[in-house]
C-alpha cells in the first residue's frame, strides 16, 4: 500500500501519522480505524457537548460523526490534518441536531429564548446569584457553563473551539467553513458577550493589573 | 492605541503572536483602560476554571460502547459495498 503512494504523500506521512492510518482506513482497515476512534473521540464528544450542552446529542454525534467520516474517507485530501477535517463533520453534525431540538414543539426549561442579542437560558433569572458572593471553582465553573449554554450558538462554537478546545484560529476557520477575519470578529463578540455577563464574579482587586 | 485597536489584536494576544512592539503597545493600553483590562481578565479566567472543572468526561464504558456501534456500521457498510462491486 505505501508503495502507491505519491512522494507528496509520503511527505505528509512523515509529517502526520494520522495520514498514514487514513490510508489503511481507505484500503478498508477497520482496526486503524479504530485507533482513529480511540485517539479522538473524546475531543470530538467534548466539542459536541460544548456545541448542544447535551450528553446524549452529543454521545450520538460521536457516533455518527466516525461514521460520516467512514463514509467519506475517500474525500478526505489530506490538505488539512485529519482531525481538523473530523472536527468540521462534528461541528456540521451538532449544529443540525441543535436546529433539531429548535424545531421541535417541547420546550424544556434549559431551552433558550431567542433575542435580538443572542439568547439567554430561560432561568438565567433565577439562578443569578449574588456578586458580591465568594464563589469555589465549582460554583463559578456551573456559572461559566450556564453563561456559555446562554450564548448564540455561532459565538459559544467559535469559542469553544478556539479557547476552550485550544484549536488554532486557523483551524477553527477551517472546521467551521468560515474566512479568518470573520472567526476573529466571532471571537470578539463573544468575549465581549462573556464580560458583559461574567465580569462581577471576577473582581479584580483595584490596582492590581494583568501581568 | 484605542480600545478597537485593541480588541481587534486581541485573539492574536492571546495567541501569543503578537511582535514585541505591539505586545508592549497592547499592555500599555491594558494597564490604563479598565474596559479592556476586564474584558481580558474574565476572557483568562472564563478558560480557566472552564479548563479545570469540566465535566465532559466520556466513560470508558460508553467509549466502547460507541466504537463497536460504529464498526458494526461501518463492517455493515463494507459488506454492502463488497456485493455491489
Ligand atoms: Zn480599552
Amino acid at each position: 500500500m505505501a508503495t502507491m503512494l505519491t512522494p507528496e504523500e509520503k511527505e505528509a506521512n512523515a509529517l502526520h501519522p494520522d495520514l498514514l492510518l487514513v490510508e489503511r482506513v481507505k484500503a478498508g482497515d477497520l482496526s486503524a480505524f479504530e485507533q482513529l476512534m480511540r485517539q479522538y473521540d473524546r475531543q470530538i464528544f467534548r466539542i459536541a457537548l460544548h456545541i448542544t450542552q447535551n450528553r446524549e446529542d452529543a454521545e450520538d454525534i460521536v457516533q455518527d460523526t466516525f461514521f460520516k467520516a467512514f463514509q467519506k474517507v475517500n474525500q478526505f485530501q489530506g490538505n488539512s490534518k485529519f482531525y481538523t477535517w473530523l472536527v468540521r463533520i462534528a461541528v456540521n453534525e451538532s449544529l443540525m441536531r441543535l436546529r433539531k431540538r429548535r424545531s421541535q414543539k417541547t420546550v424544556s426549561m434549559d431551552d433558550e429564548i431567542q433575542t435580538e442579542e443572542g439568547s439567554i437560558p430561560r432561568d438565567f433569572a433565577d439562578w443569578m446569584p449574588n456578586p458580591e458572593q465568594n464563589y469555589n471553582q465549582a460554583e463559578l465553573a456551573d456559572i461559566l457553563r450556564k453563561t456559555i449554554k446562554g450564548l448564540p450558538p455561532g459565538f459559544r462554537t467559535v469559542f469553544a473551539l478556539r479557547d476552550i478546545d485550544g484549536l488554532s484560529t486557523e483551524e477553527t476557520a477551517q472546521a467551521l467553513g468560515l474566512s479568518v477575519p470573520a472567526v476573529k470578529s466571532r471571537l470578539l463578540r463573544a468575549r465581549l458577550q462573556l464580560r458583559e455577563r461574567l465580569s462581577r464574579y471576577f473582581r479584580v482587586p483595584t490596582g492590581e493589573h494583568a501581568s | 492605541m484605542n480600545c478597537t485597536e485593541f480588541l481587534a489584536n486581541l485573539t492574536d494576544y492571546f495567541d501569543a503572536k503578537t511582535a514585541a512592539t505591539l505586545r508592549v503597545e497592547l499592555e500599555r493600553h491594558m494597564g490604563g483602560c479598565s474596559h479592556c483590562h476586564v474584558t481580558v481578565d474574565t476572557t483568562r479566567q472564563t478558560i480557566e476554571v472552564y479548563r479545570n472543572n469540566e465535566l465532559f468526561e466520556l466513560p470508558e464504558s460508553i467509549r466502547t460502547q460507541l466504537h463497536q456501534a460504529v464498526l458494526k456500521k461501518c463492517a455493515n457498510l463494507k459488506r454492502k459495498k463488497a456485493h455491489t462491486a
